[in-house]
């Protein structure tokens, strides 16, 4: 005990409180960066889906007016109901047409043309014609009261009335607008806001009110099916050889560094992989979920490979020590035993696998995906486009119901990737069994 | 015999193949006296015998079906008359498609005579390779099933042989990144010497003038376009910058705040909640980006007049496709990316560490700071290469949301062009395969798959050195 | 004081002494009934004074009611089977285990007459006054020179490059590292060998000019070699710091502390001069401790 050191603890901690409120406030401080970062990305998150859901749930909805039609067979140019090209070939939007004058009670060729544009004709057309396919018969001659769509443009408008600068305002003319107020004030019989349910049974189409989502989602049904054949039993099959035979050399590490390192090739690569060698080279069909399938399969092998053998990786050495004992080739042994107890952090990876494939959009546009097909596929060779392509393609149509729709289906896309991703994190729950 | 028919005829050879040889290795045991004299289980005895047929017949099948049509389409171009022959590659293709879709019965177009005949020719021809694929196959089986049936005996081993298929088969599965690898390089390796023969390299790399629109036909004045990738690079690195700007600085410190300050029950919460943000597709954030964030950035700053900067170049000019919206956006969405990497690499610092440090009376900033982060340094930087490989090769977010005219320019409110979204315009749509313009498309991407492999390789290694390093 | 060291023929002998039967003093068997620590557990001139410590992980608990003083300038050891609370114990003098989300301290434990657990009490000036060498060394990822300088740097204990270059060989010198180091200070620490990771971190340690080190099995990791080097170390520091010592090795403790601490099932069963707890121990168990029946 010296003086010396008497003095230097007294030095030492008056130092080190003169010096405290300082690094307190610089901790206070690195702290607050922190939560704000958290609260940076939150915020986004909570924009991003507010953003959308704002926009989408309009998508999900239309305006229809409920509106009396006279088939009258003159009009229509039916002499026959009997024929069938001539039902067929018949002029509906003639009696539409005149439907309409009626309703705005409109006379004279500008006001006829202002008229026409507040309903869509040719919707309206193609729903009588389905109509008079099955019962001509009973139909012609007599007026029906049908649902009818009104144009794209109204509906725009319609739908952000109050909003601010009323956008969609500037598409009409002054009549156009006294019609349109004339339809909302009406008691009964007026305008109505319904779910539109044709876009969730029919394909694409060129006019918004038409189309829907039923053919892309098909698409993508096919597309993760053709992944999912493929990629689950070739990954597990690559996993299980790197984790139970795979020797420690030279060609083993190049796979595995090839494995890892293709895993961050950006996606657009493996689109010009598809279009030189499955297209050009093998010329497998264009825009098909086959050759979707195949290039999404290629993919999403790293991501199922690495979460595959993170699984088999888990189960632990006893057990094979367990069944090598009793005799059991090393075939058994990885098919009775690892494989099945490895089984669901293998599904876990694939389903997370797959989610990638069905929200990938930049390999299929390479290969011809981003096409407007407005029949839904009928199998793996059919031309066919998917959701994401969906949504790409009504975002690039300058048509004003387009985006909306673009904004729905991506709300129908996330819901299935939420899907999925439950599925994974239930499957890893659930099934996962801890050593 | 169509395809899927054989395919289901094959599928029923192996089946008896199997039968067969699993019921033969029966009876033979029966006369030995039980299955312990055979060497092997019989149901191996019976996929042996199965795994004969399986794999030449499918194999067989397999090329046939890849390499018929184009054989076809080799004989049917050397019997072309003369004046046939003679036509340019455009009127070709269009003569051959019209072939296509009469022989496969699409259309019922009335072609001329010659085409008429070249589409009977087409139909003959494919007929007959049908019959023969389907002969060859039926023999096949029958015979390999015969000699599957032959082979059993007590002591062959038929267990060594149907595992050493079985690993084979396992084998190749993982060899297939291998491959996937090999053909990258090969398709964007050739397309990109075809390129580079009508387009000199230097002039590629070093060009600061981008407009291949000019290249549409072959005989146009000024057709050979311009193919100066300057400016595309460095679109792609000012978003990748604004980006990174974004997403390292919250990324960190969410990892940090996240594992040394937060505990398990706001982790629990904020963790998968943010990893929403890296599951989102793409294209909803290039939609986002395109219809949200570019105009409000436009609404917010177009006109603005700073200090300092107006002075200069007076108020703000703001492009509605930004580069500042799609690297907002792009950095956004790779906030859980750079987060969760540099998470993983945090907490593999070791505790002693931390307690040294805390021992010594340091705040816990300063030990992030001066311990943590030091150490994990070779970690972070992985990540952060790792991220920006992303940014880089990112299409969708920047194909919706920035133009495609390039600029070479470092102002984030200007529209830029990317690598990216310059391969998707060369190539979507029907283009001819072999024009610049779409051989310029294969040299874009080798350059993109050789700076991302790149970026790639490297962060892996630091990465996995790094983590040795604590093991 | 008492600062005598037992020399390796006195732990030889007092081995002898212990071997003989063991006479019971007061038969205990059932660590339930151990309710006071035997021998002498208080010290007039207490630098830290613990009062009914108790320290639970979760429901668990794993201190119980444990009450100490520790002397200025004194060394104290603590030794006792594995899982005795020992460290645990040790870890709550400079509230390392704050660390631990579901570590709870109650009791009162306090150094000069200030609770160390008061919630207005920043740990930060804590543990530059109660400085902690650990088992296993973990010098920090950089040079010799910063690891040690780390210290006074975050507390701003030096201003001047001089100043600092001054306290970095002090303490390097103090912890007897310095001949062997002097010439390669900026190359890193962790390329040092083990025995001198340690002697480094006690370096690193000392810097802050703690007034107690706290050091839990500081030798476990090292070889015999190292071991007598960083106690002979820990001898030489006894003069300027109050050391309380964790160890798992009886003879150490022997070697260096004034008194011992024996833990059993987390009580504190007997305190005493060191000398008397390895010849003639109060409590029979430490004697069956020190005889080798467990441990």
């Amino acid at each position: 005990m010296t003086d010396r050191t008497d003095d230097n603890k007294l030095n030492t901690i008056d130092l080190v409180n003169k010096n405290l409120a300082k690094r307190f406030r610089a901790e206070k401080r690195f702290q607050a960066y922190g939560i704000a970062s958290i609260c940076f990305g939150l915020f986004c998150l909570v924009f991003l889906f507010t953003d959308i859901i704002s926009k989408g749930t309009r998508g999900f909805f239309y305006h229809y007016m409920p509106m009396e039609i006279n088939l009258d067979a003159d009009t229509l140019g039916i002499t026959d109901t009997s024929d069938t090209d001539q039902i067929l070939a018949a002029n509906y939007t003639a009696v539409v047409k005149k439907a309409v004058y009626e309703e705005f009670q409109a006379s004279g060729r500008k006001q006829k043309k202002d008229a026409r544009k507040l309903i869509a004709i040719d919707a309206t057309g193609y729903k009588i014609q389905g109509l008079m396919k099955t019962n001509a018969e009973s139909l012609i001659n007599t007026t029906i009261t049908i649902d009818v769509l009104v144009d794209d443009k109204v509906d725009f408008y319609l739908k952000r009335i109050g909003n601010y600068g009323e956008p969609g305002k500037e598409y009409f003319n002054e009549q156009q607008l006294a019609w349109i107020e004339q339809l909302m004030d009406k008691e009964s019989g007026g305008l109505e806001k319904k779910l539109n349910v044709a876009f969730f049974t029919s394909g694409d189409s060129a006019q918004s009110e038409e189309a829907g989502i039923l053919s892309a989602f098909m698409g993508s049904l096919y597309l993760l099916l053709v992944t999912f054949c493929l990629s689950f039993p070739i990954g597990i099959a690559a996993a299980v050889y790197l984790e139970e035979y795979a020797p420690k050399n030279k060609w083993t590490d190049l796979i595995e560094i090839n494995i890892n390192n293709l895993a961050a090739v950006p996606s657009i690569i493996f689109g010009l992989l598809g279009l030189a060698i499955f297209l050009s080279f093998f010329g497998f069909p264009r825009s098909t979920p086959l050759v979707g399938g195949l290039v999404l399969t290629l993919m999403t092998l790293p991501t199922i490979i690495i979460s595959s053998r993170a699984a088999i990786k888990a189960v632990p050495p006893s057990i094979r020590e367990a069944a090598y004992g009793i005799g059991a080739s090393k075939m058994q042994v990885t098919i009775h035993h690892v494989i099945p107890l490895a089984m669901p952090g293998m599904l876990t990876g694939t389903i997370i696998g797959l989610a990638q494939a069905l929200g990938e959009s930049a390999p299929l546009l390479m290969i011809g995906m981003a096409a407007f097909i407005p029949d839904v596929p009928g199998g793996i060779t059919d031309p066919a486009t998917v959701l994401p392509m969906q949504i790409f393609q009504w975002f690039r149509n300058a048509d004003a119901g387009f985006s909306e729709k673009a904004s729905a289906a991506i709300m129908i896309l996330i819901m299935f990737l939420i899907m999925m991703n439950a599925l994974a994190v239930w499957a890893r729950k659930r099934l996962e069994r801890r050593w | 015999m169509s395809f899927s028919t054989l395919f289901v005829i094959i599928l029923v050879g192996i089946a008896v193949a199997y039968v067969l040889g699993r019921s033969r290795s029966l009876t033979i045991a029966g006369r030995l006296g039980g299955i312990k004299s055979l060497h092997s289980l019989p149901f191996y005895y019976g996929t042996q015998a199965a795994l004969w047929c399986a794999i030449p017949c499918l194999i067989l099948l397999a090329l046939w079906a890849a390499f018929d049509d184009s054989i076809i389409r080799q004989i049917i171009l050397q019997h072309l008359s003369p004046e046939q022959q003679n036509l340019s590659a455009q009127e070709l293709s269009l003569l051959l498609n019209t072939v296509e879709s009469i022989a496969s019965g699409v259309s019922s177009i009335q072609a001329s005579p010659e085409v008429m005949a070249i589409a009977d020719r087409v139909i003959s021809l494919r007929q007959l390779s049908q019959t023969i694929l389907a002969v060859t196959i039926i023999c096949a089986l029958v015979l390999l099933a015969a000699w599957g049936w032959v082979k059993v005996k007590p002591e062959y081993r038929a267990r060594n042989g149907v595992e050493r298929v079985f690993m084979l088969f396992l084998l190749t599965c993982s060899t297939l990144a291998i491959f996937t690898t090999v053909g990258i390089v090969f398709s964007v390796l050739f397309e990109s010497i075809r390129f580079f023969g009508m387009i000199p390299i230097t002039e590629f790399l070093f060009g600061t003038h981008w407009s291949p629109q000019l290249a549409i036909r072959s005989d146009q004045v000024g057709s050979s376009g311009a193919f100066g990738a300057i400016p595309l690079f460095t679109g792609t690195m000012l978003i990748s910058l604004i980006a990174m700007i974004i997403a390292v600085p919250t990324g960190l410190m969410t990892a940090i705040y996240l594992s040394e300050y937060a505990n398990n029950k706001v982790r629990a919460i904020v963790k998968p909640l943010l990893e929403i943000l890296a599951g989102i597709p793409t294209v909803v954030y290039g939609f986002f980006a395109a219809l949200t964030v570019a105009p409000m950035i436009k609404n917010a700053l177009h006109g603005l007049e700073l200090p300092l900067i107006s002075f200069a170049i007076g108020p703000l000019e703001v492009s509605g496709e930004s580069a500042l919206a799609a690297g907002l956006v792009m950095g956004v969405m790779i906030i859980p990316f750079v987060s969760s990497l540099s998470d993983d690499v945090i907490n593999a610092v070791p505790q002693s560490l931390r307690d040294g440090s805390y021992g010594l009376g340091s705040t816990q900033s300063e030990t992030v700071k001066k311990v943590i982060l030091p150490a994990a340094l070779p970690g972070i930087v992985g990540a952060i290469l790792l991220a920006v490989s992303r940014a880089i090769g990112e299409t969708m977010i920047v194909v919706m949301a920035v133009g495609t005219a390039a600029r070479l320019t470092m102002n984030p409110l200007e529209s830029v062009t990317t690598v990216t979204v310059q391969m998707t315009t060369l190539l979507i749509g029907d283009h001819e395969f072999d024009s610049a313009k779409t051989l310029a498309a294969f040299a874009l991407g080798l350059v993109l798959f050789v700076i991302t492999l790149g970026l790639n390789f490297f962060a892996l290694r630091i990465v996995k050195k790094y983590r040795e390093q604590y093991d | 004081m008492n600062d005598d060291v037992l020399d390796v023929a006195d732990v030889r002998a007092m081995n002898e002494v212990v071997q003989q039967p063991v006479v019971a003093k007061n038969k205990i068997t059932d660590i339930s009934e151990i309710t006071e620590t035997v021998g002498i557990p208080f010290a007039d001139n207490a630098k830290m004074s613990m009062r009914n410590v108790d320290v639970f992980y979760g429901e668990k608990q794993a201190i119980f009611d444990v009450n100490l003083d520790i002397g200025v300038n004194e060394v104290i050891a603590m030794i006792g089977p594995s899982g005795c609370g020992k460290s645990t114990f040790l870890r709550c003098l400079n509230r390392m285990n704050d660390t631990i989300d579901i570590c709870k301290v109650t009791g009162e434990l306090n150094l000069e007459g200030q609770n160390i657990y008061d919630p207005k009490l920043d740990v930060v000036p804590l543990r530059a006054r109660v400085g902690m060498v650990f088992q296993k060394p973990n010098p920090f990822p950089k040079s010799i020179y910063d690891n040690v300088a780390y210290g006074p740097r975050i507390h701003g204990l030096a201003t001047r490059r001089a100043d600092m270059d001054e306290i970095v060989e002090t303490s390097l010198r103090r912890a007897g590292l310095w001949e062997e180091v002097k010439d390669r200070l900026h190359q890193p620490g962790t390329g040092l060998s083990g025995g001198q990771q340690q002697r480094l971190c006690i370096a690193r340690t000392i810097a802050v000019s703690p007034e107690v080190i706290l050091m839990d099995e500081p030798c476990s990791a090292l070889d015999p070699i190292a071991t007598a080097r960083i106690e002979e170390l820990i001898d030489e520091l006894s003069e300027n710091f109050t050391i309380a010592i964790v160890t798992h090795s009886m003879q150490q403790a022997a070697r260096v502390s004034h008194r011992t601490a024996y833990f059993h099932l987390g009580k504190l069963v007997e305190v005493n001069e060191t000398e008397k707890v390895f010849t003639n121990p109060d409590h029979d168990l430490t004697e069956s401790y020190i005889t080798g029946r467990f441990g």
